[in-house]
């Protein structure tokens, strides 16, 4: 018999399926791939840290019966008009044209109905978004697409925009397809070319300039708003250091699986920290100021639920921002639009070709036959029910911890699954009392 | 008429001051002394008045000016006018970076040379500089009208989209996508207009200037273009 045993055939670890196709559309092509959503690979995350829970020595408090309070002010250093959220998740800057003004008006609608803020984005304040949110935060981006002093002034809050987790040290881009005439005549720009946000502000450079730039903010707004700082996590300690010298009420600290638009997937995947391992730089910085709690912090990238709501503010943030949840919980990557998905060559959780604009869901999309799909009043409703979920699932973790507020959680509520999680997160690994580094 | 000594009024009081004032007030022309390069001097100004500054501002004077007139005797450090809506800015000595920056409408007038990002990212305003401004001027500029009596420094409008670049004397360099234009009657007008808005009527002639603009090639990612992003 002339049979020769044949070994299995074998894909390759390292050019595996995902990097053949990136090499194959590379060479098609000659253009980068650009696309929306976050870090899709696996980096440490909150889900590599437990809570411990009550015992012995820590006693809980009863689920139901004994309150856990959950709100947060912020902008309590400089502002006369503090902001006063009542959970401690805000909705992040996500702007109208990688948005349709339906999903603004949804976002608004959700977040007022449980008490807080929203954020504008890259192209300005919408009729809509500002009607629709009791707490609305106004961004001053580079491109200032939109900015002006009247929106500045019926802002609730001004967040100047130094980076985002997705892209550290890059702009923005809309392309031509999401230019409805209202994006482009909000942003001054032609219809249907490819827009770019600058990355660098056009009137300040570094922290002694960005300072200078906060007192004229405040000058204009009579110093009544608080001004956050929002980064990109790549030197948290540095950055919320310098943000705080430079005058910042609120630092925003954004990581690697933070939601965007649409970025380089080059650059999502490859640039700036997990969100795991920058809440304690930041934290660090603010304690070595003095300004813990009195500079508020807000941390995203990646938070989903109560658990990471949790295990984020026991690393010492005030507040977390979501992004991506949000969207999903509007309805973007529905199952129910499958057979759409489909037939944009994806399928339902996988989609994120967002700055196309041809979104089934009907919400990062400028098409106004998508964008009608997404009914404002439901959607909001639904973001509402999700945000009161993520409360009190938070609020169920810090009773069993004993905390009151879930202010009150603390890093030695916490242990860490992995070594490299014990070593961000500064939390010994579980079963030891070992922290890495320490 | 309302006089400020900002030797001993805080900046804020006098800011406060301009921001209470009702469209129709008959406080219309404050003077400001003693300046000294303070910072955000009557920025965020939303009536109709003049506001007359003796001597040099500090970064972001006049920043997100509605409506009022502001004269600087003197110099104005970086961001004069910024984000500009509409009225009248009037520097009469130099201004440093990012005059006029992503301005969206009015007028500024420099009458000695502007530093390097003059007019960056300007969205609708017009800016007009006796002298010459330097590296990076009009960087991604979207509308409105930069006008140039001296030279321009290197990257001259690079990225730009819209806007219109008017300048009498030397180009250093283009930036990307920036291109020299034909100067037709539309355009000479247009530059007619704004001198005559900055009080040059007839003082200057328009055909002395060459136009630049948009070549429009990278309005849209192409394959070809990718070394110039
Ligand atoms: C569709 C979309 C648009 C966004 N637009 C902006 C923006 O205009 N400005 C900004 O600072 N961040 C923007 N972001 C980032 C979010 O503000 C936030 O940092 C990020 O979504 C948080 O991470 P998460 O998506 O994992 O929750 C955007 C994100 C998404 C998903």
């Amino acid at each position: 018999m002339d049979w020769t045993p044949r070994t299995t055939p074998r894909p390759s670890a390292v050019f595996d399926e995902f990097s053949l196709s990136e090499i194959r559309r590379a060479a098609a092509t000659g253009i980068y791939d650009i696309r929306g959503g976050g870090a899709k690979r696996k980096v440490p995350h909150f889900d590599d840290l437990l809570f411990l829970g009550a015992s012995v020595s820590r006693y809980p408090l009863e689920g139901y019966r004994e309150k856990c309070a959950t709100d947060v002010w912020l902008g309590t250093r400089f502002a006369e008009k503090p902001i006063h959220i009542k959970i401690p998740i805000t909705i992040a800057g996500m702007s109208f044209g990688s948005l349709s003004a339906q999903a603004k008006e949804a976002l608004g609608r959700g977040a007022s109905q449980v008490g807080t803020s929203t954020t504008t984005g890259d192209g300005g304040m919408t009729e809509e978004e500002r009607h629709h949110s009791t707490l609305l935060v106004y961004q001053l981006l580079p491109s200032r697409y939109g900015m002006n002093p009247d929106d500045l002034r019926r802002a609730d809050a001004i967040e100047i925009v130094v980076g985002q987790g997705a892209k550290p040290g890059g702009g923005g881009m809309l392309l031509g397809q999401k230019i409805s005439d209202r994006v482009a005549e909000m942003r001054t720009l032609p219809k249907d070319i490819d827009q770019r946000s600058a990355c660098r502000h056009p009137d300040w450079t570094g922290p002694d300039d960005l300072e200078i730039k906060i007192e004229e903010l405040r000058e204009i707004t009579d110093w009544q708003k608080p001004i956050y700082v929002k980064v990109g996590a790549s030197r948290p300690f540095y950055d919320t250091a310098l943000a705080v010298k430079a005058g910042a009420d609120v630092i925003v600290l954004d990581g690697m699986q933070g939601g965007t638009a649409a970025t380089q997937e080059v650059f999502i995947e490859h640039v700036g920290l997990p969100i795991l391992g920058a809440i304690r730089p930041a934290v660090q910085a603010l304690q070595d100021l003095g300004m813990h709690r009195k500079v508020q912090l807000i941390v995203s990238g990646g938070i989903r639920n109560g658990a990471d709501v949790a295990k984020a503010l026991a690393l010492g943030a005030d507040a977390v921002s979501i992004g991506t949840a949000a969207l999903v919980a509007l309805g973007d990557n529905d199952p129910a639009f499958e057979e759409e998905y489909r037939k944009l060559g994806t399928t339902a959780g996988c989609y994120d070709d967002w700055h196309e604009g041809r979104d089934p869901a009907g919400i990062t999309t400028q098409d106004p036959e998508l964008a009608a799909r997404l009914d404002p009043a439901l959607a909001g409703r639904r973001l509402a029910n999700y945000l009161s979920v993520l409360t009190l699932e938070a609020q169920t973790i810090a009773r069993a911890c004993g905390k009151s507020h879930l202010r009150n959680l603390e890093p030695e509520d916490l242990v860490a699954l992995t070594v490299e999680a014990a070593a961000m997160a500064k939390v010994p690994l579980a079963g030891t009392d070992w922290i890495p580094g320490t | 008429m309302p006089e400020i000594d900002l030797g001993t009024t805080p900046l804020r009081e006098l800011n406060a001051a301009l921001h209470r004032l009702s469209p129709d007030t008959n406080e219309s022309h404050w003077i400001v002394d003693h300046p000294e390069g303070r910072h955000a001097i009557a920025a965020g100004l939303a009536v109709p008045i003049t506001v007359e500054i003796n001597g040099p501002v500090g970064y972001y004077c006049a920043g997100m000016n509605k409506l009022a007139t502001v004269l600087i005797h003197g110099s104005a450090g970086v961001g004069v006018a910024e984000n500009m809506m509409s009225g009248f800015v009037h520097v009469t000595g130099d201004a440093s970076q990012s005059a006029g920056a992503t301005g969206r409408g009015g007028l500024l007038r420099i009458d000695g040379n502007a530093s390097s990002r003059c007019g960056i990212s300007m969205k609708g305003i017009d800016i007009v500089v006796k002298g010459s401004v330097g590296h990076m001027s009009a960087f991604m500029a979207q509308a409105g009208n930069l006008v140039v009596f001296g030279d321009a420094g290197e990257a001259l409008g690079d990225s730009i989209y819209e806007a219109r670049l008017f300048v009498r004397g030397k180009v250093k360099g283009l930036g990307a996508d920036c291109i020299e234009k034909e100067m037709r009657d539309e355009h000479k007008q247009a530059l007619h207009n704004v001198l005559e808005r900055a009080g040059f009527d007839g003082q200057i002639d328009p055909d002395e200037f060459k136009r630049y603009g948009s070549a429009r090639k990278l309005y849209n990612f192409k394959v070809d273009n990718a070394g110039a992003y």
